[in-house]
């Protein structure tokens, strides 16, 4: 809310060296903001200067002080969906489909990653972009399977911000047409309100959790696409009520889908990969590239 | 907010922030009481060290989807006060915007 948090990239494969400014908001020195576009933009046409007295709610009396009124009407959230919207263009020219899977820590995101990018990298260049609040073990655990992935820590943050994700796609440089993957901190509260600039939201809720996540933290499921109940190979042992949870889903968001599957049997993959590929395709058609 | 006050410096010309009126709806999942305590810390040795935070509360609306009509919601994932389906798309209360600030 207050200034960025300074998100700290780190990556092997790629030198952040040869990193010099940023494209999206230049927030190295001496290179245009992107602040500068948006003077330009919009927001330029809702500030307007009144001096002295805006009517009596404001209480203060006309040429009593140097004060003075600055009508602002600016989302706090407005700044983050700047950098938002330019990734999002950034994906769209190349064609790269972005996933941000969002969970609580624990669901199996990286085990589901892994085992996903093990069965697709055949078909399609994936690149990942991992968010902990610290560690880059997660990262090292995708590059295992031989896929582009870079760590971003966001050390006290407990979210991904699209101006974080703006630094990684640079280091990271995934192909055009590829398939990107977020995989966002392990919280079920903030990652919801933070736009990444990514196609659609993914929430993996497993089923050694509790079935009402989904109305306990109802802004994620609200925001997020697709469902992917996870682990249900661990069903005869627990007493997770499965139509309870899609139903409790469904009513914080009538549209969400849903899909059960097993990261560790495979069972469900496939219903998985084919919601990956036909968004993809949908997203693709007509683009200018012609990416298949 | 503090990059949204230090632009508008530099913008409208004011090096002193001494009042900020922020809108919050009831649907936007802002806790006030979160929202004051942090904004006196952040905004501590800045232009707006000491301001005063109005909070302007929106109330909560939706368009309930059976009904065709305008309905107030307390909570963002709430049924219909009327008809009890949640087939609701929120369209006011979600708001959490700097509003107007008074500066010197």
């Amino acid at each position: 809310m207050s200034g960025q948090l300074t998100p700290n990239i780190s990556e092997y494969s790629d030198s952040l060296e040869d990193k010099t400014m940023c494209t999206v908001c230049g927030c190295s020195e001496g290179e245009t903001t992107i602040d500068d576009h948006h003077d330009h933009n919009h927001q330029s046409s809702h500030e307007h200067t009144h001096d002295y007295g805006q009517g009596p709610a404001h209480a203060h009396a006309p040429g009593m002080s140097q004060a003075r009124m600055v009508q602002i009407e600016q989302d706090i959230l407005g700044k983050n969906n700047q950098y938002a919207a330019a990734n999002r263009n950034f994906f769209s020219e190349h064609g790269i489909h972005v996933l941000n899977l969002v969970s609580s820590p624990g669901s199996g995101k990286t085990s589901l990653l892994s085992r996903t990018i093990e069965d697709m990298q055949a078909d399609f260049s994936v690149a990942v972009i991992e968010g902990d609040q610290q560690t880059a073990n997660d990262a090292e655990r995708i590059r295992a399977t031989g896929a582009k992935a870079i760590q971003i820590n966001t050390g006290k943050g407990c979210h991904l911000d699209g101006h974080m994700v703006g630094h990684a796609v640079e280091s990271l440089k995934p192909e055009d047409g590829s398939l990107l993957f977020i995989e966002n901190v392990g919280n079920l509260v903030c990652p919801a309100a933070f736009d990444l600039g990514e196609a659609h939201k993914v929430a993996i809720l497993s089923v050694t959790e509790g079935e009402d996540k989904p109305i306990k933290y109802p802004d994620m499921f609200h925001a997020a696409e697709l469902m992917l109940l996870n682990k249900i190979d661990l069903l005869p042992y627990l007493d997770f009520d499965i139509e309870k949870c899609i139903a409790y889903a469904q009513q914080v968001n009538p549209r969400i889908r849903v899909l059960e599957l097993s990261a560790k049997t495979g069972e469900g993959m496939d219903e998985w990969y084919q919601w990956i590929v036909s968004t993809r395709q949908t997203a693709l058609i007509g683009h200018p590239k012609q990416i298949a | 907010m503090l990059q949204i006050l230090e632009e508008s410096s530099a913008s409208q010309g004011f090096s002193k922030v001494k009042r900020v009126w922020l809108e919050i709806g009831e649907l936007s999942g802002v806790e006030k009481e979160a929202m004051r305590f942090g904004f006196d810390v952040v905004m501590k040795e800045t232009l707006a060290e000491g301001a005063e935070l109005e909070i302007i509360d929106l109330p909560g609306e939706a368009w309930c989807m059976p009904c065709s009509k305008q309905v107030k919601v307390a909570a963002k994932f709430d049924a219909c006060p009327i008809c009890g389906s949640y087939q609701l798309q929120v369209t006011g209360g979600d708001e959490m915007r700097v509003k107007e600030l008074e500066v010197e």
